[in-house]
């Protein structure tokens, strides 16, 4: 086997959680790139939805923005953002909602407007985007982001998105259709959220992560699932699918696709 | 019926200061010369409509034509930040802003809502999040039939739409296509509808259930080739994503900022002088 990245990793294992078939919302960036490796390498009927209106997009080559050329030429169709919306995903149509976050807490609650007070923010983020409905409306919902002190938070300054709020079953409580985040999936391991509680624990650490690692990088005190799995190391097949996307995206673009 | 004419008497005409004034463009056809053409007139105390507020809102914060901005997401998208747009939010440059922050699935609403003539639109969201916390705009109503609580927000309306498309005839019907954004309900929502096109040809050619704006909806159309860049025009010219990324340290600092829109903007007479302006630079670097 050859040597990775922890980025690689961790899109490698959030591809692997996009089953064959699934109709998929996709976050630009990491989710993105994670739902086109699944499509080119276990799931090939994976149905990917971009929030700018194209249905069905099969990208050669990663989009920058939300909006790129390439997910309208490759799509089954592209409908407007309304309909995006209204149809697709309040209709109930959408199986999985691939999110990226900028903050998450135990909760998989996800901030992405500010750090600090809304009114005078110490940093102002890009804002809800469209991830709030996502979040509420996709059957399940995954996260991808890397992890640190600084972005797995005990206390989110906003809920932008939300996961399972206070915990528990309150996600059911506000009434929510989908069922919310299943698996936060970061460049150390994967956590879910423990029955009962609703919050994240670790059930999976990538090959050559310590405890330790996943303990120093997580803001709350992170709990582990009594029988932590060994994420399976990337195969040929996926390294080799991820590497030939990223150096298309790269020919193309003269940059990577969309690491934001 | 639409009258075409020339961006700079569109502007002049159809856009007053104090005017709430959506440009919209989903990634694709954004409306960017006529950002320019605002920024020359040196409209002020605009309230800015848009989804995405990007480079063409970045610019509009930055020369100080904005008094508030309604939004779902502000970046600069595959790059960062919008500097601009953050300095006024965090340090109220050139001047504060107000801000009115929503999500993408309630703007689009209430889009579709203005151009129906609604008042309000209504969608189930929101609920977990904190956005209603600080936007009064965003309330909760019961449904009267089932009774589940759903999220109600303004429609938007704006005095003026600006919007950029692929093709116009010479009587002003205007034809798009590829990712359309909310651009037909937002040119629907407004008052006043200006148009930038890529050309004006005879026949449109339109496909039967292709995206069409009928002249009698519109006020004005303008021909603008190029008028959408860095972004792009589908069947015109692609996304200069490299224009996006050295947005990032011209807009990083005011300094900057202002030397380039007093040189590519001020310092232009219009639209078409900036793109040799831009291309004559590019040159000049190759070298």
């Amino acid at each position: 086997m050859s040597a990775y990245t922890t980025n690689e990793m961790m899109t490698v294992a959030a591809a692997r959680r996009l089953k064959n078939g699934a109709v998929c919302f996709v976050g630009i960036g990491l989710p993105s790139k994670a739902a086109n490796l699944a499509r080119l390498t276990s799931s090939p009927d994976v149905v990917l939805i971009y929030e700018s209106g194209p249905i069905g997009a099969k990208p050669t080559v990663l989009p920058l923005s939300i909006g790129d050329g390439e997910l309208a030429e490759t799509a089954d169709t592209v409908v407007p953002t309304g309909e995006i919306f209204r149809y697709w995903l309040q209709g109930g149509r959408i199986d999985v909602g691939f999110l990226g976050a900028a903050q998450v807490d135990r909760f998989g609650n996800i901030n992405t407007t500010v750090i600090g007070d809304y009114n005078s923010p110490k940093v102002r983020l890009p804002g809800a985007g469209g991830a709030p409905e996502i979040a509420g409306s996709a059957k399940e919902v995954l996260i991808i982001l890397k992890q640190s002190h600084r972005t797995f938070v005990d206390k989110l300054a906003f809920i932008t998105s939300v996961g399972h709020g206070e915990g528990g079953d309150h996600r059911k409580q506000l009434g929510l259709p989908g069922k919310g985040p299943v698996a936060l999936i970061t460049d150390l391991c994967i956590m879910e959220p423990e029955a009962g509680t609703s919050e994240f624990i670790v059930t999976s650490l990538h090959p050559g992560v310590t405890r330790e690692q996943v303990i120093e990088n997580t803001g709350w005190a992170i709990r582990f699932a009594p029988d932590v799995a060994e994420t399976l190391a990337p195969n040929e097949t996926e390294l080799t699918a991820l590497r030939a996307l990223e150096a298309r995206t790269a020919a193309a673009h003269g940059q990577l696709g969309g690491e934001e | 019926m639409a009258e075409i004419l020339s961006l700079r008497e569109a502007v002049e005409r159809f856009i007053n200061d104090g005017d709430t004034v959506a440009l919209e463009g989903f990634t694709h056809l954004i409306p960017t010369a006529a950002s320019h053409e605002i920024i020359r007139q040196g409209k002020k105390n605009l309230h800015l409509a848009r989804m995405t507020p990007d480079l063409v809102y970045d610019l509009l914060i930055g020369a100080g034509c904005a008094r508030k901005l309604t939004f779902s997401w502000g970046g600069n998208p595959g790059v960062g930040s919008l500097h601009r747009l953050r300095d006024a939010v965090e340090k109220q440059w050139p001047n504060a802003l107000e801000i009115d922050e929503h999500s993408h699935a309630d703007l689009a609403n209430s889009y579709v809502a203005g151009a129906s003539g609604l008042p309000f639109a209504v969608l189930r969201a929101y609920v977990g999040s904190d956005l209603p916390k600080v936007n009064p705009n965003i309330k909760f109503i019961n449904c009267p039939f089932t009774g589940e609580t759903l999220a109600a927000v303004p429609s938007v309306r704006p005095d003026v739409t600006v919007i950029h498309a692929q093709k116009a005839d010479r009587k002003g019907n205007v034809l798009l296509w590829g990712i359309l954004g909310v651009q037909k309900e937002a040119a629907l929502a407004a008052k006043r509808c200006i148009v930038t096109v890529e050309e004006i040809v005879d026949d449109l050619n339109a496909p039967m259930n292709a995206c069409v704006l009928p002249t009698w909806a519109l006020t004005a159309v303008c021909h603008v080739p190029g008028g959408a860049h860095p972004s792009y025009a589908h069947g015109y010219y692609e996304r200069d994503n490299r224009f996006y990324q050295a947005w990032d340290p011209i807009a990083r600092n005011r300094e900057t900022f202002t030397a380039w829109i007093d040189e590519y903007i001020r310092g232009t007479k219009d639209f078409s002088e900036f793109q040799q302006k831009i291309a004559q630079a590019k040159t000049a670097e190759a070298k």
